[in-house]
């Protein structure tokens, strides 16, 4: 059963466990500094398919197939799906996933659906009712230009502080029974929203940087623990701006620095400079698969003891955004440790 | 959260870098300017070629409308402007991008619900505010020159 621990926080007793996961991407993302370490990579962004929808919806499909091999497990064995997308009314993970035949729950998190996926998977997990779920997300360039910004061939300029949308997508199953080297969740904490009252859809990391900062300030007040205790505070996807301002609030408000254990997944998964992406990548398929190929991979293999993984969501709508509302900030947790860690 | 809206609207500013002003400036006056030279070049060669100069200004305007539907099929139009900025977006090449795009993009919904439904979608307020200042500027002009 969940224990809570101060405020917001929770203690999964029965630490289940990510048993595989998969990251997919495309070809600017294999481009990149992660480079050959996804699972899958398609160097065409179209998968051969006649839209971008369903081009995004099978890169999530390629993503929960691949953490399902992986794991060894038919479809039929995973008890629920927590699933969400960049896309209205969550268009990728409901085409992507309808023909698997698993209960699904669909999310919306925007770019923090994998960490709140994981902590529903999670919860469920510890209620005792579930032996298996699966948290999968995916985003890809062309369909948020196309629902967010503008058609693909259209002439503008992005700003400076404008994020790239990464084509990629995440999937993980969490298990009961897994090997003792697997990761475990350790603890999770569902986000509150802030604004702080940014209305520049085109300055996404300022609007989510102070969601993550309380989430981040909360949970270490929750756990009486400090950066220093953590190998890695993984933030995504705050980009340039988002990390300094996150870094900035942290110390102006708590006197925490932040900046030895925090990274960014905006940040790691594109060369900014070279890739020509400004600040950095967003979308709910940068933190997924960064987390997904990377991560969990280091903390299968022991480089990784403990990461708390704190991503990040811009949670406006394109109509929100056309009548002039701020931009509410969400940021979740989930504290992942290594197989083998206390 | 003690930072207040207006705190954090300030920190946000100063975080943000400053596009590089102007770089970009100069960049969209030469391309402005080479796309004007390019117009004004095909209108002279139409009238040197015995097209009456009106006809000449028609066919230069309709020469860079398909000059810049060819270059955003290709996929080339959006790099160029990228650089470009406003040096592609003022002159009637922006708008034939902003027309040209969303009617291709939107393809993938069929050429009634899509191309045709959404091919104004970026330039029909244009449309909108120019007709509209064109009848205001045209009611105004006959107001005016009614008596003579």
């Amino acid at each position: 059963m969940a224990k809570r621990l101060g405020e917001r926080t929770l203690l999964l007793e029965t630490r289940p466990r990510i048993l595989a996961s998969a990251g997919v991407a495309g070809k600017r993302e294999a481009d990149g500094p992660l480079g050959q370490r996804f699972d899958r990579i398609f160097d065409d962004t179209t998968l051969g398919e006649g839209s971008w929808e369903k081009a995004e919806s099978k890169l999530l499909l390629a993503a929960a197939q691949c953490a399902l091999e992986k794991a060894g497990l038919q479809p039929e064995a995973i008890q629920a799906v927590f699933a969400g997308d960049l896309q209205s009314q969550c268009t990728a993970s409901v085409f992507g996933l309808r023909g698997l035949n698993i209960p699904y729950c669909g999310i919306f998190g925007a770019c923090s659906t994998m960490a709140e996926g994981l902590l529903l998977a999670a919860l469920a997990m510890e209620s005792g009712g579930f032996s298996a779920a699966m948290a999968a997300t995916s985003s890809h360039f062309c369909t948020a230009e196309r629902q967010f910004r503008h058609p693909l061939e259209y002439g503008g300029q992005r700003t400076p502080t404008a994020q790239w949308t990464v084509t990629g997508a995440g999937a993980a199953i969490l298990a009961r029974e897994a090997d003792p080297a697997a990761p475990y969740i350790d603890k999770v904490q569902i986000g509150t929203m802030v604004d702080l009252g940014v209305t520049d859809a085109g300055n996404m990391g300022a609007a989510m940087a102070p969601a993550a900062k309380k989430t981040i300030a909360d949970f270490l007040r929750d756990t009486n623990t400090a950066p220093q205790d953590y190998d890695l505070i993984l933030t995504g996807d705050l980009g340039r701006i988002g990390t300094d301002l996150l870094r900035e609030l942290m110390q102006r408000e708590d006197g925490v620095d932040l900046s030895e254990k925090q990274h960014d997944c905006g940040l790691l998964i594109f060369d900014r400079e070279a890739q020509d992406v400004h600040a950095g990548g967003s979308g709910c398929g940068c933190s997924a698969s960064v987390l997904c190929c990377d991560i969990i991979r280091c903390l299968r293999e022991g480089s990784l003891k403990n990461v708390l993984f704190v991503a990040t969501g811009a949670l406006m709508s394109t109509t929100t955004f056309k009548q002039g509302e701020s931009i509410p900030g969400i940021a979740h947790a989930v504290l992942l440790k290594g197989g083998g860690a206390e | 959260m003690s930072v207040s809206k207006g705190e954090y609207a300030a920190m946000a500013k100063r975080a943000a870098p400053a596009s590089p002003l102007l770089r970009d400036c100069l960049k969209a006056f030469l391309v402005g300017g080479a796309v004007c030279c390019l117009a004004q070049g095909l209108t002279e060669t139409l009238v040197a070629l015995r097209v009456g100069r009106e006809d000449a200004k028609l066919l230069a305007l309709m020469a860079l409308i398909v000059l810049t539907a060819i270059l955003t099929a290709a996929g080339v139009f959006d790099r160029l402007a990228k650089h470009a900025g406003a040096g592609l977006a003022v002159p009637i090449t922006g708008f034939a991008n902003s027309v040209v795009s969303p009617a291709l993009e939107c393809k993938s919904e069929g050429y009634i619900l899509g191309t045709a439904a959404q091919m104004f979608s970026i330039a029909g307020p244009v449309l909108v505010f120019g007709c509209s200042a064109a009848s205001v500027y045209g009611l105004i002009y006959y107001l005016l020159t009614r008596g003579g």
